[in-house]
């Protein structure tokens, strides 16, 4: 994450539900955050939230899980599945979404972007 | 040069067969080809025959393919019989007068049922089992009587038995030898043949012979035996054996067995080269055979003969035989009654499961020789190979029919220790190689491997077999087979439903915790989200329930290409008041929607943006409307005609019905959507035999079909029930819906699961019907479960502030998603292209 990122403070911790995505603007940039939760470890995601298939605004509204101990989410459009930590796209390497860091501090959940 | 005229009398079974193979070769153009047909009918599947009456037509069972005869060139008479052959003149006569000229006549007249002498057995009551046109007759026999007989109690006789018994007639069979199938099975497999027969309600009487047919008391008729006993009966049907149609081959004086029958050799040629006589009506090494599978051999052989540059040959044929008869297992395998010299055997008889198993072994215990297997005849297809591949027999040969207790290792050997060469299906003689080299060219699902090898298509004794290598040789491929729904659970959609059923877990953590690995991904969370659903009901907006649904489910909507999603009220049975249509209208046109008239007879509105959907719904509850779960695998619309209120045709109120099973299904969660229709009358303007679950209205009631499709594969529906009551009809869809939700697979239509059911319509009746495996009530109960538990989904979700606030497109600001644009077509908006939008969005933005 490069420097002139800015922690900008979304929601409140408690307004998110595990396992279901959110969406974020950003200085008009919509974030797809998620917060994975399974067998006692929390993790916390940001990724665009535009579908680079469809060009639909929906990556927030996919089902998350995990694939070869790989966290992703599923478009819900056509299916692909893009991880979560990377942005790759793993039915089509040529695509790669951007992700952004997401953290929790102090009772707010807070993502990294410009 | 001319062409070498060949003639087939008979366009039965194994007549056309010798047709298609001829057909096949790459010098047919050298033929002139000439079939007399004496039905009124081409070629149909006789072997299939007793479908006719689960509601099967002449077109369904008919074998010849759609211009088979234009295609090729040859000509038919139909309705038309050889009468005489003028052997000198190499010409044949027929009943119309024509006189053909032939070069090789090829005579597969098959055989006919026989009738024992009885004085009294030409009575119009009296009738036999062959063809299409004695079904009719006996449909029409039926409709005036009470209680049927069939006269024998061998295969057909049995088959026969079934037939009288689903037309409603009280049943008996009587039979000559002491016991049923005499031919095929032993004492013991008799006995238990006998109770399991009877425990469904057909009497079985053995050892009486009939002497004579009388007028009768209580009945149409009686018949009395020579032991002085009688019975009274409505209607009598011959099924005592058949015998060879050889009228022909005798009168032009070629050389026939004693006991009659064509005789001829390995190649089919008759006492005269010219002339060629394959299937019933052919006697080789002294034998009639009986089943399609030999029949077909001769027509092979006959056919390269004539035409083929090498000769293959007749060497006999092997005639094992598995059938289902009235639900029960039965099965002969080669020596059957241990007639080998010294050859010993090993049986095991379950009198409480009612299963009779019996091996025939070689003296030195190394070969299998022959089985007879009833109540249970999985063991079939590996018991046949084991024999028909003279392998060598597993150390302890009764583990092959002894039953097999937890932690056992299978018994008998796997497909994969048989040879490429082995005959899978007899039937069609596709050998395993052929399997392979399908699945070679890509097939992976048993349907498909059916319909290209034709494996598995006649009388399905070998379906088990065939799946069992299909699924070998996928794995040995490394193409999944394995039934395991995902990487996080080893476990298939089925086992799944019952592992929550019984262990009663209510949530997908608790699940993946005891049966499963990882975090879950976009398979298994929607499957276990419909199986809790089948199973408890409870709201999918949940928080525990709602991280499994798909986004359709989640915003109980459609999602749309752009991001948007489209709304659908129910409206039961297409049925809706003025009222509710306006308001319909003003909600589209308060919110814009694009709005259109569904194929479910129903209005979708599109272009609904997220935040929209339950202020969209807020106004359709208001005005009386609830969820169409047009998102949900899950009941869809029940389609109605306007039945018998309105249309001067209807029999029954179509329209009532399908509002009653509508109410009575919606929102029940199942493997994949379900569908209904009903129509009012036999026009079926309903299309009710493309759905799941199809009634059609008759004078006395319904009839229900099943597994109907229309979609990507279309599948007509089969027949499944006649007549029922309202009561009955509802208790069978009950049944039925339950059975699917509980067994299939993910995504899995109720066409397909049917044609993957082993055992197929027939099982699937005695499963319903007959609750053979007990699981009725059951059933009846889950479904009342979920029809009590019903809540509308959208109802409660706008009743909730919590669910509420999840529509919002932003969890930080009120705005909308200015990526979804619209531009109008004919007066309603639609998606704006990518090029529209950017043109648009340029505009607005500089
Ligand atoms: C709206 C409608 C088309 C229309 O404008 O008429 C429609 C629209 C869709 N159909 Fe359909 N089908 C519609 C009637 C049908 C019919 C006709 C019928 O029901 O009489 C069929 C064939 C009948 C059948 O199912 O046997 C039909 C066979 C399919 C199939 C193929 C299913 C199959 O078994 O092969 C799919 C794909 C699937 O489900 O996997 C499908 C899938 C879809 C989806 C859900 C595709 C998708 O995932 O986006 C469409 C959703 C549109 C939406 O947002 O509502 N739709 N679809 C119809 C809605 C009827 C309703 O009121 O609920
Ligand atoms: C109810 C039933 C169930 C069966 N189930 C099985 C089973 O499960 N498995 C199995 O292997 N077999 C089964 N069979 C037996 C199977 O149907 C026969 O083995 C097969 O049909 C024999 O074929 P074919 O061509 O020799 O005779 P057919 O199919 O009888 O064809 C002979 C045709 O020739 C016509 N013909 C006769 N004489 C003349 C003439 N002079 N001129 C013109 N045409 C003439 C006849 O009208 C008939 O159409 C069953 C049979 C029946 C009736
Ligand atoms: S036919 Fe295809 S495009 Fe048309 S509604 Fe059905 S799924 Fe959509
Ligand atoms: S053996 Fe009869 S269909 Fe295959």
């Amino acid at each position: 994450m490069s420097n002139n990122n800015q922690w900008t403070s979304i929601c409140d911790a408690s307004d998110l539900i595990s396992n279901i995505g959110v969406c974020a603007q950003i200085n008009g940039k919509q974030i797809a955050i998620f917060q994975l939760e399974a067998n006692g470890t929390t993790s916390l995601y940001g990724i665009d939230n535009q579908d680079p298939f469809s060009g639909s605004n929906v990556l927030s509204r996919g089902l998350v899980g995990d694939l070869k101990g790989h966290d992703v989410v599923a478009s819900p459009i056509y299916k692909q599945h893009f991880d979560l930590s990377t942005g790759k796209c793993l039915e089509d390497d040529s695509v790669t979404l951007k992700v952004y860091s997401v953290r929790s501090n102090e009772g707010k959940i807070e993502v990294a972007a410009q | 040069m001319s062409k070498e005229k060949i003639i087939v009398v008979g366009n039965g079974m194994v007549g056309h067969k010798f047709l298609e193979f001829l057909s096949e070769r790459d010098n047919r153009d050298q033929f002139e080809v000439i079939t007399f047909c004496e039905e009124s009918r081409l070629a149909y599947d006789r072997v299939q025959l007793s479908a006719y009456f689960s509601g099967k037509t002449a077109e369904d069972l008919s074998l010849v393919e759609d211009g088979f005869f234009e295609n090729n060139g040859f000509k038919v008479y139909l309705e038309d019989k050889v009468v005489s052959i003028d052997r000198d003149n190499k010409t044949v006569t027929s009943a119309n007068g024509e006189v053909v000229a032939y070069d090789k006549l090829i005579l597969a007249t098959g055989s006919f049922p026989f009738v024992p002498p009885i004085p009294g057995k030409d009575r119009d009551e009296c009738l036999v089992y062959r063809t299409i046109e004695d079904l009719e007759a006996i449909t029409h026999g039926a409709k005036t009587s009470k209680r049927g007989v069939v006269v024998g109690g061998g295969l057909l006789g049995l088959e026969a038995a079934k037939a009288l018994h689903d037309l409603g007639l009280e049943t008996h069979v009587v039979e000559f030898a002491p016991r049923l199938m005499a031919v095929q099975v032993d004492d013991g497999g008799g006995a238990m043949l006998r109770s399991k027969i009877e425990a469904l309600g057909v009497t079985v009487h053995t050892e009486k012979n009939t002497k004579e047919i009388v007028n009768g008391d209580s009945s149409k008729m009686r018949m009395e035996f020579a032991d002085g006993e009688s019975l009274e009966t409505d209607l009598i049907l011959f099924s005592a054996g058949i015998r060879p149609r050889d009228e022909l081959a005798r009168d032009s004086g070629l050389e026939m067995g004693p006991r009659g029958g064509i005789t001829v050799n390995n190649n089919c040629q008759t006492s005269d080269p010219d002339i060629y006589s394959i299937g019933e009506c052919a006697l080789w090494d002294g034998r009639i055979f009986g089943l399609v599978a030999p029949g077909y051999q001769m027509a092979k052989a006959a056919v390269d003969a004539i035409a083929g540059d090498k000769e293959s040959e007749f060497a006999g044929a092997d005639m094992s035989t598995k059938l289902k008869l009235m639900g029960v297992d039965v099965a002969s395998i080669g020596d059957a009654h241990g007639n080998t010299p010294n050859s010993k055997s090993y049986s095991y008889n379950d009198e409480h499961n009612e299963v009779y198993k019996k091996i025939v072994v070689s003296e030195d215990g190394k070969k299998l020789l022959g089985s007879v297997l009833i109540g249970d005849a999985e063991a079939y297809g590996g018991l046949l190979q084991l024999m028909l591949n003279d392998m060598d027999l597993p150390e302890h040969p009764d583990s092959l029919i002894l039953p097999q207790r937890e932690g056992g290792a299978p018994a008998g050997l796997g497909v994969d220790a048989l040879p490429d060469t082995a005959t899978i299906c007899s039937c069609n003689n596709v050998t395993k190689g052929d399997i392979i080299a399908s699945i070679d060219g890509g097939i992976t699902e048993l349907g498909e491997l059916k319909s290209c090898t034709k494996a598995g298509t006649s009388c399905g004794g070998c379906a088990a077999l065939v799946g069992q290598v299909l699924n070998a040789e996928l794995e040995k491929k490394g193409i999944e087979v394995n039934n395991d729904l995902c990487e996080h659970f080893a476990h298939s959609r089925q086992e799944l439903f019952d592992i929550v059923r019984v262990e009663e877990i209510k949530t997908f953590e608790e699940l993946l915790a005891k049966h499963g690995t990882g975090k879950g991904c976009d398979i298994c969370k929607p499957t276990a989200g419909s199986i809790l659903a089948s199973c408890w009901n409870d709201h999918i907006m949940e928080p525990s329930l709602a991280g499994l649904q798909d986004t359709n489910d989640y915003y109980m909507a459609n999602m749309q290409k752009d991001g948007t999603y489209s709304v659908v009220p129910r409206i039961p049975g297409g049925e809706i008041t003025p009222e509710k249509l306006i308001a319909i209208g003003q909600i589209a046109q308060k919110y814009d929607l694009y709005t259109k008239i569904t194929g479910g007879q129903r209005v979708d509105m599109f272009g609904a943006k997220v935040h929209e959907l339950p202020l969209i719904w807020k106004e359709l509850v208001d005005a009386g409307m609830e969820s169409g779960h047009a998102y949900g695998k899950s009941l869809r619309t029940v389609k109605s005609c306007v039945g018998s209120t309105w249309c001067r045709y209807g029999v029954q109120d179509s329209v009532g019905m399908a509002i009653k099973l509508e109410e009575r299904y919606r929102g029940v969660r199942s493997p994949h959507k379900i569908k209904l229709a009903v129509s009012g009358c036999t026009r079926e303007c309903a299309e009710a035999q493309c759905k799941d679950v199809g009634v059609i209205a008759t004078e006395h009631g319904w009839n229900m079909y099943v597994a109907g499709n229309g979609g990507m594969k279309p599948r007509h529906a089969d027949l499944f029930a006649s007549d029922l009551d309202d009561e009955t009809l509802i208790k069978y869809i009950d049944r039925f819906m339950m059975f699917y939700v509980r067994t299939a697979d993910r995504l899995q239509r109720t066409a397909t699961w049917m044609n993957n059911m082993e055992g197929g319509l027939d099982y699937l009746k005695d499963v319903i019907i007959n609750d053979s495996l007990n699981l009725g009530e059951e059933l009846e109960k889950q479904m009342d479960h979920l029809v009590d538990t019903y809540q509308c989904e959208w109802k409660s979700t706008i009743e909730s502030p919590e669910k509420v606030k999840r529509f919002n497109h932003f969890i930080n600001s009120d705005e909308t998603d200015s990526n979804v644009v619209f531009v109008k077509e004919r007066a309603q908006i639609r998606p704006a292209t990518t090029k529209e939008k950017s043109d648009l969005i340029e505009t607005v933005a500089v």
